[in-house]
């Protein structure tokens, strides 16, 4: 059996259209089977609620008089991209305000607006002879705009990598905060009532078709910024008028070190037309798995610590290496839930008719890194290779002269097979000296847990080391913890002075 | 019951520079469990845990002694208006003051916070303040 879109769209018009949410799809193919089911149910509603920085809005303001050709534009001190037409702009969701004495941006304008608040727009211009106005400064509401329309690049992840922590310190990051150790791990999704998770060969989500996004109606634009569906990790670009938006669904946040985000709420409604679509939308929690990365890793790559399903991170722990680990969720179940469950009720009501993509979103597309054309300095490329160092064994007053002979700070420490096993610095030598002079030996002084970097570390990565720890050396070592050169503050300065492998 | 101490150090004779905690748990026998402690030259901040029964009477033996004593019953205080029960406060939280309940809801367990403020931070719509 299969049933067309104009049979649902006709049931939806006449209030008899079936429509359950993603959440519930499963209970009842399980009793059903999936024939009746597809018998039974016209339409899964989905939902997701959670920080999806790619986001923002265009704004028509408007025409002065005399008029003015926007050349930069701020909302309430956040600027907004001015560079299209002369009251057009673009405001993203992340950028932040020029003054910063408080975490404001984007999105908290963009929340004001939903809310109904007033928000000062300011603006400045060089003055042409169509546009004579040099700048201008005027209080806003939402309604006062000929257009706000919120066009989100990249929104509704199919799944999202949860992130773990494997270094000594707490981690702020997009995914919130990282204690360390793998102390927590957190996580991004609605799982079951993720929108793409039940339509994973986009047959019936794609450019076109209607959805809830923010409180209001909206559609999918298409494939979003970074879709990459090949991998399990599609996007959505998706549009909708601010003016039917509400605060309940759009609301700005601060991922703390991190900076500004924007939470917001998208469900998309799928027309139960086959077996196909009532075997993608049963998809449970279970079902859909991804990694734990750890995001100590400051590089593009992270490796992953675990394979986990939503089911596990939602159970409120994970384990880790035989360890268990408490989870915390970024977006909100309850939320995804409450977009659910409102698309269901327009649906139900017939406010909202289904439609089929108008475009097609390729489900086997993977996004690629950056091609960088210039090479990125490694610690290789800058390090000292003449390394002075010394045995654990050895007397400070050893170490005093050699630190002063070579006119070094850092001595790395090695044991007899030449492996690292501390540092110490002129500074530990001379607190040696002036305390009791009971420690005699360079291993009673010196750094065990020593930070270090390796030939292959970007430079930035090992240059934020340096400033993150307040030291000025990192030893080098190679994947046997073999010293092989030494990264000092002073060597970073070769950057500068074209001193860059070729 | 949780209770908030604060005591001066800067002079001889104040609080700070007696073993006023200890003289309390010596003369009432109640048990004072320390949860967090933040002393430095000048003054003193103690975050206690007392059995509910005991507390007027520790409560009433510090204030003689010259201590500050504030009775910490919402520790942590939710903005229902702000959160929007994501869960971000959950695993940051030491003392597991966070749960969903069976609604996905987020239910806070007060009396256990020891007033680390990781949560505070951690809370992406600043909806987490500590109380007073």
């Amino acid at each position: 059996m299969e049933k067309s879109l104009d049979l649902i769209n006709a049931r939806i018009r006449d209030g008899t259209a079936r429509v359950v949410t993603a959440e519930e799809m499963p209970g009842i193919v399980d009793e059903l089977g999936e024939e009746g089911a597809l018998a039974e149910v016209d339409v899964v509603t989905t939902g997701t609620f959670g920080a999806m920085c790619s986001s923002g809005a265009f704004f028509n303001f408007g025409h002065a008089d005399p008029p003015i050709r926007m050349e930069r534009v701020w909302l309430n001190d956040v600027e907004a991209y001015a560079g299209i037409a002369a009251v057009d702009a673009y405001l993203g969701a992340t950028q932040e305000a020029e003054s910063k004495d408080r975490p404001y941006g984007g999105a908290h304008v963009l929340e004001e607006l939903v809310a109904g608040g007033t928000v000062e727009l300011r603006a400045t211009s060089h003055g042409t002879d169509c546009y004579p106005r040099r700048s201008i400064t005027t209080q806003l509401l939402l309604e006062d705009m000929n257009q706000a329309i919120m066009v989100n690049p990249r929104n509704s992840y199919q799944r999202y990598n949860a992130a773990s922590n494997t270094t000594d310190r707490t981690l702020n990051t997009y995914m919130g905060t990282l204690l360390p150790r793998c102390g927590n791990v957190s996580y991004s999704g609605a799982g079951t009532l993720s929108p793409l998770a039940n339509d994973p060969g986009f047959r019936v989500i794609g450019g076109g078709v209607p959805i809830f996004l923010a409180g209001g109606e909206g559609m999918i634009v298409g494939e979003g910024t970074q879709h990459s569906a090949g991998g399990g990790f599609g996007t959505l670009m998706v549009a909708g008028d601010m003016k039917g938006m509400r605060q309940e669904f759009l609301r700005a946040a601060v991922m703390n070190g991190y900076g500004v985000t924007m939470y917001v709420g998208v469900g998309v409604p799928i027309p139960v037309l086959d077996t196909g679509i009532v075997r993608s939308t049963a998809v449970r929690d279970e079902d859909i798995l991804t990694d734990v990365i750890d995001y100590g890793t400051p590089r593009r790559d992270r490796p992953s610590l675990a394979k986990v399903s939503y089911a596990d991170l939602r159970s409120g722990s994970v384990e880790i290496g035989g360890e268990t680990v408490r989870t915390s969720s970024l977006s909100s179940y309850r939320r995804a839930r409450a977009v659910a469950t409102e698309l269901k009720d327009w649906i139900e009501r017939g406010k909202m008719e289904l439609a089929l993509p108008t475009r097609r979103i390729d489900m086997t597309k993977r996004a690629r890194p950056m091609r960088e054309t210039a090479v990125t300095p490694r610690v290789r490329d800058i390090m000292n290779r003449q390394v002075i160092s010394i045995t654990e064994d050895e007397e400070i007053r050893v170490a005093a002269k050699r630190l002063l002979k070579d006119e070094t700070n850092h001595l790395p420490v090695l044991d007899e097979n030449g492996t690292l096993v501390g540092i110490i610095t002129t500074y530990d030598v001379s607190k040696a000296v002036v305390t009791d002079g009971k420690l005699r030996q360079v291993k009673d002084i010196m750094t065990r847990k020593v930070i270090k970097t390796t030939p292959d570390e970007p430079v930035d990565v090992a240059a934020r080391k340096l400033e993150q720890n307040n030291i000025s050396a990192l030893p080098v070592v190679d994947a046997t913890n073999r010293v092989v050169g030494i990264l000092s503050a002073i060597d970073l300065g070769k950057l500068f002075g074209g001193r860059r492998r070729q | 019951m949780k209770l908030l101490l604060t005591f001066s150090r800067k002079g001889r004779s104040d609080p700070g520079r007696e073993p006023v905690i200890a003289r309390v748990v010596k003369e009432t026998g109640v048990l004072i469990n320390v949860e967090k402690a933040n002393i430095d030259s000048m003054a003193g901040e103690v975050l206690v845990d007392v059995p509910d029964a005991d507390a007027d009477l520790v409560r009433r033996r510090l204030e003689e002694a010259g201590v500050t004593v504030r009775v910490m019953e919402n520790a942590i205080a939710r903005d229902e208006a702000e959160c929007v029960d994501c869960g971000a406060c959950i695993s940051v939280c030491p003392q597991e003051v966070f749960s969903f309940d069976e609604e996905w809801r987020i239910r806070v367990s007060s009396e256990r916070c020891v007033l680390c403020g990781k949560c505070i931070q951690a809370c992406p719509h600043g909806a987490l303040s500590q109380q007073g």
